[in-house]
């Protein structure tokens, strides 16, 4: 059991959990996820670490309500309350190389794990350039956070009420002009941003990393649910990754098998939205 | 006369006598069965398949052993179970001491009564199966086992602490088997679990009818009366190192027992698409996370009307009938090689013929065909034939030229063997051989002095028996590493 000690709400879909877990937190490094159970009967879902405080001995976690899953833990997770497992830290930590210039970009759900990359890269002596995308002023969060380690930041909305109007592409085209000697992209976020990110690189010939998050039961190389083609070869999520070159993953057939259980996914919340129904 | 007193007068007759030379002649000729639910009706269920011996097979099968003066069955036994021993005490009617004795080599009976394979061990080298069929050794240890668990027995006695912490990293059957002996020898022990809930393979891995969870919960209820700590959750290699385990968390000596596990497939075109998975994820979905239960239970199967599954050891019999009980209409198997080269039990494979489960022997996959959506819709196969001997032994399998044909399947199940899995080794120094297993020496100690390492980990995917006999002998390394053996 793991204390949830402060929560957040971003959005009607987006929530921070502060969780307690002092090992994870001493353990816990930029790029690596944990497996969340919600309560005994859950499934077990990955999510990747937005955060970690050693002192506090918190990890902190960014959520999408999106399926049943994260809806029921959007409306139960409350603070003082309690998850039934967190496990990980999962996976290979993200290689903050040295590098003089970076670009770190967040886009929907990316935007907080893409964070302690952007802080380390910061930490390490890099010229830190973020772009983190919302779709309007209204949903933008931890825009202190990312101004306090960015040397540059580029803020997208897609209504242009705040920052560029467009997308983190957009931001990232920009950031090329007005940087040419970026070395190196970091970005996280839907499978489909993360491709059209290394599309625009790949002619630049820069060298861009992504985080994926295929599904996955275990999250330590048990089931290859999580297997994905890299440079035509079968790599697994959980332990080979979740960072991956971006030129090199194949992003359409990631995107078919992250559809793989969209029906069941889809009755689940049904069902679940029904029962609330029925309760409220 | 005598022989007619003896019958009349039964077993607290035989105790009495002082000896009574049983021959191949006098006893039972016939094996003792063990009867099992009708095939039509366990398909539809998760119960056990086969219900165990009652008081009375279990005595009668005794009474077929012949007490030989060398024992070939011990010597076929991975863990040397005192087996004539054990049913001798069956005999005579001392059920209690037939389980003293088992317990002395084995952590739990009632587990490898059902999951060792006798029929290539112990009862191989059974003297009465040279002329007859062999003494059903595994029936009776299963019986002695849920006797055991039944009444509660256990024999930990007077555990003396010795102030030594020892760390296991795994709670698969050599993770559990280690634990119990250095427990047993006074230490303090912690497992630790990647999973949310102990057991390894035993829990996500071999299925309810096959393995009951309620066996796992006893043994590892009796490690916790013994003092043992388990600590699921916990990824070792990621949230803490082994070598900070003995550096910083005062762990004087630490077992590897994380398993291989790391799921094979066998690069052919579709392996990617939705619809293929490796039998690890489909058997954990199942046993671990109860997805035949979806959507009452959170975790998504989406199991197909025409299943293949692929391989033909146990975990393909496991996954055939799983499928058929999730209600899969036509579960076929395909093994490239022929039902004699097959590694599953012929129980197994008996079971997974008689719930309807279609075998296509020598046909191998060439290729996984999807529909426009990414998901399987067709298996193109190719017939094979056996050719020169390879280097395990067996047939080499060819494919027939011109013999390719499809089936129409919706899911496909790879249980083609597992890699070791990576993790320890990426995390700690620990040396490994080229395929990525742990090396030790006969101690099963490995490069980094204190640490031991055993089961698949080690030796590449065997059987629960064999990690089990690692775990033990990993243990006495253990015990004279720290110097409480000699």
């Amino acid at each position: 059991m793991h204390k949830i000690v402060a929560r957040e709400d971003f959005s009607d879909v987006t929530y921070l959990l502060e969780v307690e877990h002092p090992m994870l937190a001493k353990a816990a490094k930029p790029g690596q996820f944990v497996i969340v159970r919600h309560n005994e009967q859950s499934e077990r879902i990955p999510l990747t670490i937005a955060d970690f405080d050693r002192q506090k001995g918190t990890i902190t976690l960014v959520i999408q309500a999106v399926g049943k899953t994260t809806r029921q833990m959007q409306k139960d997770c409350v603070a003082g309350s309690s998850l039934a497992g967190v496990v990980g830290p999962m996976g290979v930590p993200s290689h903050i190389g040295d590098v003089k210039k970076i670009v770190c970009v967040g886009g929907g759900l990316g935007v907080a794990p893409v964070f302690p990359q952007l802080r380390s890269y910061k930490e390490k002596g890099a010229y830190a350039i973020g772009i983190v995308g919302f779709r309007n002023k209204d949903l933008i969060f931890w825009e202190d956070r990312f101004r306090r380690y960015c040397d540059d930041l580029i803020i997208c909305t897609d209504d242009g009420s705040s920052g560029v109007k467009g997308m983190v592409t957009d931001g990232l085209r920009i950031a090329f002009e007005k940087h040419p000697d970026i070395d190196e992209v970091v970005a996280i976020g839907p499978p489909v941003m993360m491709k059209s990110c290394a599309e625009i690189t790949r002619p630049l010939k820069v060298k861009t990393m992504v985080s994926l998050n295929p599904i996955m039961v275990d999250g330590t190389g048990m089931c290859g649910g999580c297997r994905v083609r890299v440079g035509g070869e079968m790599r697994f999520g959980c332990t080979d990754g979740p960072d991956f070159d971006g030129h090199l993953v194949d992003f359409d057939e990631l995107m078919i098998r992250l559809g793989r259980f969209r029906d069941d996914e889809k009755l689940a919340l049904e069902n679940w939205s029904q029962c609330n129904k029925k309760h409220d | 006369m005598m022989k007619n007193w003896l019958w009349k007068t039964g077993r607290s007759a035989i105790k009495s006598m002082t000896k009574v030379k049983k021959t191949i002649q006098t006893i039972p000729q016939k094996r003792t069965p063990m009867q099992e639910q009708d095939p039509i009706a366990r398909v539809n269920n998760f119960d056990e398949v086969t219900f165990g011996y009652n008081l009375e097979d279990a005595v009668n099968e005794s009474s077929r052993c012949l007490d030989c003066k060398k024992p070939l069955c011990i010597s076929g036994c991975p863990i040397s179970i005192n087996i004539p021993g054990f049913i001798r005490q069956i005999y005579e009617g001392n059920f209690k001491g037939a389980y003293d004795i088992l317990s002395e080599a084995s952590i739990s009976p009632a587990i490898c009564g059902r999951v060792c394979r006798q029929e290539d061990q112990c009862e191989i080298g059974c003297t009465v199966g040279k002329k007859l069929e062999p003494v059903a050794i595994g029936h009776l240890e299963r019986w002695v086992g849920d006797m055991a668990i039944e009444k509660g027995w256990s024999n930990s006695p007077g555990i003396k602490p010795r102030g030594f912490k020892v760390g296991v990293i795994g709670s698969g059957p050599s993770g559990l088997a280690c634990a119990a002996d250095m427990a047993k020898a006074g230490c303090d022990v912690t497992i630790y679990e990647a999973l949310h809930l102990p057991g390894g393979v035993l829990r996500y891995g071999i299925p309810e009818f096959r393995l009951p969870d309620m066996l796992i919960d006893a043994e590892i209820n009796k490690l916790k009366k013994m003092g043992v700590k388990i600590c699921c959750d916990t990824l070792v290699g990621r949230l803490f190192t082994i070598e900070q385990m003995l550096d910083e968390m005062g762990f004087n000596t630490v077992f590897i027992a994380t398993g291989a596990g790391y799921p094979k497939f066998m690069g052919i075109p579709g392996e990617f698409l939705n619809g293929v998975l490796s039998a690890n994820e489909f058997l954990t979905r199942c046993n671990l996370m109860n997805a035949g239960e979806f959507p009452v239970a959170d975790t998504p199967l989406r199991l197909g009307k025409k299943v293949v599954v692929i391989g033909a050891g146990n975990t393909a019999m496991d996954a055939t009938r799983v499928a058929l009980r999730l209600g899969s209409e036509k579960v076929y198997c395909l093994y490239r090689r022929s039902r004699t080269e097959s590694p599953a039990r012929s129980e197994e494979i008996r079971h997974a013929e008689e719930e309807g489960v279609c075998f296509c022997w020598l046909t191998s996959p060439v290729e996984i065909i999807g529909d426009e959506k990414g998901s399987v819709c067709t298996i193109r196969c190719t017939m094979m034939k056996l050719g020169e001997l390879d280097g395990s032994g067996r047939s080499r399998p060819v494919p027939i030229s011109d013999s390719e044909y499809e089936l129409e399947v919706d899911t496909v199940i790879y249980a083609i063997g597992t890699n070791a899995n990576p993790i320890i080794g990426q995390t700690c120094g620990v040396k490994l051989n080229k395929w990525g297993y742990i090396e030790t020496d006969e101690t099963l100690q490995t490069s980094i002095p204190g640490v031991f390492a055993g089961g698949d980990i080690v030796t590449g995917a065997a059987t629960v028996i064999l990690a089990m006999a690692a775990g033990r002998k990993a243990a006495s390394g253990m015990k004279r590493y720290l110097g409480i053996q000699p």
